[in-house]
């Protein structure tokens, strides 16, 4: 058993490893180590496509993550109030969303935006002297439809083991509906919500699939990597690499431990 | 609606009510929750609501506190129609089933936070006394900074208990407050209740299916059955003269037989027992039926070795003997009637040397006592 742990896991992290390893070469070749240097870093973060590419990454990922935060939350406290066979069709399309692949999402939504686009785009021509096109717009859109349903997952968890009865004691106690809401629900339900905004963040941050579809003539990071690499790897390619790896999992990591202390909490 | 809660809903019409419910229906689908409730609250009494679960006194009590609308009739408190005012503007507060505490919350915000949505808001000081105070009078005055979930299911429904009291409500509503208690510390939150009654004279409305708890604690008791008030009344009346044989059933120890009533004298009926025995019982509320039940408090009852002539007497034998110290539970079978309980003071067994299971012997019914129950609804 444990060579089989042992393997499975090399199999998965090694590569991994590897890359952030020779992310540190002093070399030109992007598969092998030869001295170390942290100068692939240097001329990482002072390529300037690279940090137009992060901009555009943190931008997409910042507002898709507000934007599924806020509508995913506010899906997860109606869900709550429901019951029966509606409430049954929500859940499972909450789960179909999460697990239908990138590309299909991706392909998906670039068919209904291009319609949509080339039936709206004369008109708003007339009206307005503009034209939709794709972009930051349709990547933050995509992003945050798709990542609303991990957030709705996150908050719905967290709010199933909240006890509905405090809602009636603090109306009660002479609290309005929205007194209730930010003195009761929220601050029981805010680290769900806020490993929800991380959750969504990272996934945005790391997903090119989605993105290469809708991006138009945008750059995001994974874009940015994946283009490169068809002219060549370097380690330059490895150090991007290991830099958003380190930052994604530090997300992931924080999103855990939120979500583990409100669960404590919450059991009392 | 049976001769003790008429006389409670002709009381009922007086000023002094606290809170009314006058028709008041409640569905929840096709399940009649409240039916026609009517029902006056005494200001400053401890009313309990009885029943089984499912008889919509929890129902009732929600009512009261806004969390339900009423589908029919109109919930009045302080003689305002509560129709248009939501749980948050009622003069009323709640202890609730499981406390419903904060747990993001120590026990000092718990128990100030009715104070802190007052507006116009009051300041910081005077709901630091007064928390201080509240938590005082619940005795848990060195808990103020602990979290609830540090405390024991005990303390947590004392500072549910604050939490409640320090806003001053109109009447205070308390859904079975004990059920999550162990015995022992239930005995000593009924006292601390009462005592806290008392020295607020505050109305409590308490919510319960414990007999024993509505009994000891409550002015008033409205024992409540699918959906419908049966019968308000003291503790002593719901025992002394249950309306139908649910409350005798549900109030105390009760043997309840079958009869023939063969003749009818002054408020008393002469009614032939199924084995046979001939016994005069009072009749409450007398409606011409032949067919009558009988009910008869165990302590009512006392038994003997022979049959003397002046009382009516069932012959029957002793199955199962229990002494309890100051009286001993006998459970006997007789004749036609099934199971009777009697229960003898030690007082009694000792000049009578008492009786052994097995032995055959009569249970006296002394001329004039038990009640002939009227038809259930």
């Amino acid at each position: 058993m444990r060579f089989y742990a042992v393997a499975v896991y090399g199999f998965l992290y090694l590569p991994i490893a590897i890359i952030a390893l020779f992310s540190f070469s002093a070399g030109r070749s992007a598969s092998s180590m030869d001295g170390f240097s942290t100068g692939w870093y240097v001329r990482a973060l002072s390529n300037p496509f690279v940090m137009e590419a992060l901009w555009t990454s943190l931008k997409v990922a910042f507002f898709s993550a507000v934007l599924a935060t806020v509508s995913g939350t506010m899906a997860a406290l109606a869900l709550t109030g429901m019951k029966g066979r509606l409430r049954a069709i929500f859940d499972v399309l909450v789960m179909i969303a999460v697990m239908i692949p990138g590309v299909v999402i991706g392909i998906a939504a670039l068919i209904a935006l291009a319609t949509a686009f080339s039936a709206i785009n004369p008109w708003l021509e007339v009206v307005l002297g503009r034209q939709l096109s794709m972009g930051l717009g349709t990547l933050i859109g995509l992003h945050g439809m798709f990542t609303m349903s991990l957030v709705v997952l996150l908050v719905r968890g967290r709010l199933e083991t909240f006890d509905r009865a405090q809602i009636e004691a603090s109306n009660d106690l002479g609290a309005s509906p929205l007194g209730t809401f930010l003195q009761v629900t929220l601050p029981q339900i805010a680290p769900a919500i806020l490993a929800g905004f991380l959750l969504a963040f990272t996934f945005s941050f790391d997903d090119f699939i989605m993105a290469f579809f809708v991006a138009g003539s945008e750059t995001t990071l994974p874009i940015y990597i994946f283009s490169s690499i068809r002219r060549g790897v370097t380690p330059e390619i490895n150090a991007i690499g290991t830099m958003v790896m380190v930052a994604s999992l530090t997300l992931l990591i924080i999103a855990q431990i939120l979500l583990r202390t409100g669960t404590l909490r919450a059991k009392g | 609606m049976r001769s003790s809660s008429e006389e409670g809903a002709a009381q009922d019409t007086g000023s002094e009510h606290v809170a009314e419910f006058i028709d008041v229906s409640k569905r929840f689908g096709d399940i009649l929750a409240a039916d026609r409730l009517n029902l006056g609250i005494r200001r400053g009494e401890f009313l309990s609501f009885l029943g089984p679960s499912g008889c919509g006194k929890t129902t009732a009590l929600r009512m009261l506190a806004g969390f339900e609308p009423p589908s029919e009739g109109t919930v009045r408190i302080d003689a305002t129609d509560m129709s248009a005012v939501p749980s948050h503007r009622r003069p009323v507060n709640m202890v609730f089933q499981h406390y419903a505490l904060f747990p993001h919350m120590t026990v000092a915000q718990n128990v100030g936070y009715g104070l802190r949505q007052r507006r116009p808001r009051l300041p910081k000081s005077e709901i630091g006394a007064q928390v201080d105070k509240a938590l005082a009078t619940v005795r848990l005055s060195d808990f103020g900074t602990r979290r609830v979930w540090e405390l024991s299911g005990g303390q947590q429904q004392r500072v549910a208990l604050a939490r409640a009291i320090i806003n001053e409500p109109t009447i205070l509503l308390l859904d079975e407050p004990m059920a999550a208690l162990d015995a022992k510390l239930r005995a000593e939150m009924q006292r601390e209740l009462l005592d806290l009654q008392r020295s607020l004279g505050i109305t409590f409305v308490l919510v319960t299916h414990d007999q024993e708890e509505a009994l000891s604690m409550s002015d008033r008791i409205c024992i409540m059955g699918r959906g419908r008030i049966v019968q308000v009344g003291t503790p002593q009346d719901l025992y002394d003269r249950p309306c139908n044989r649910y409350v005798a059933d549900f109030v105390g120890k009760a043997n309840i037989l079958s009869g023939e009533v063969v003749a009818r004298e002054a408020g008393q009926a002469r009614v032939v027992l199924g084995c046979g025995a001939e016994v005069l019982v009072p009749e409450g509320n007398p409606d011409g039926r032949r067919h009558v039940d009988v009910v008869i408090r165990p302590e009512c009852l006392s038994l003997s070795a022979t049959h003397q002539d002046e009382d009516a007497a069932i012959r029957a034998r002793v199955t199962h003997r229990t002494f309890l110290g100051d009286h001993t539970e006998y459970l006997l079978q007789a004749e036609g009637t099934g199971l009777l309980q009697v229960n003898l003071p030690r007082q009694a067994e000792r000049t009578s040397g008492g009786h052994g299971v097995g032995d055959d012997v009569h249970i006296l019914w002394a001329a004039g006592t038990g009640l002939v129950l009227a038809a259930d609804d």
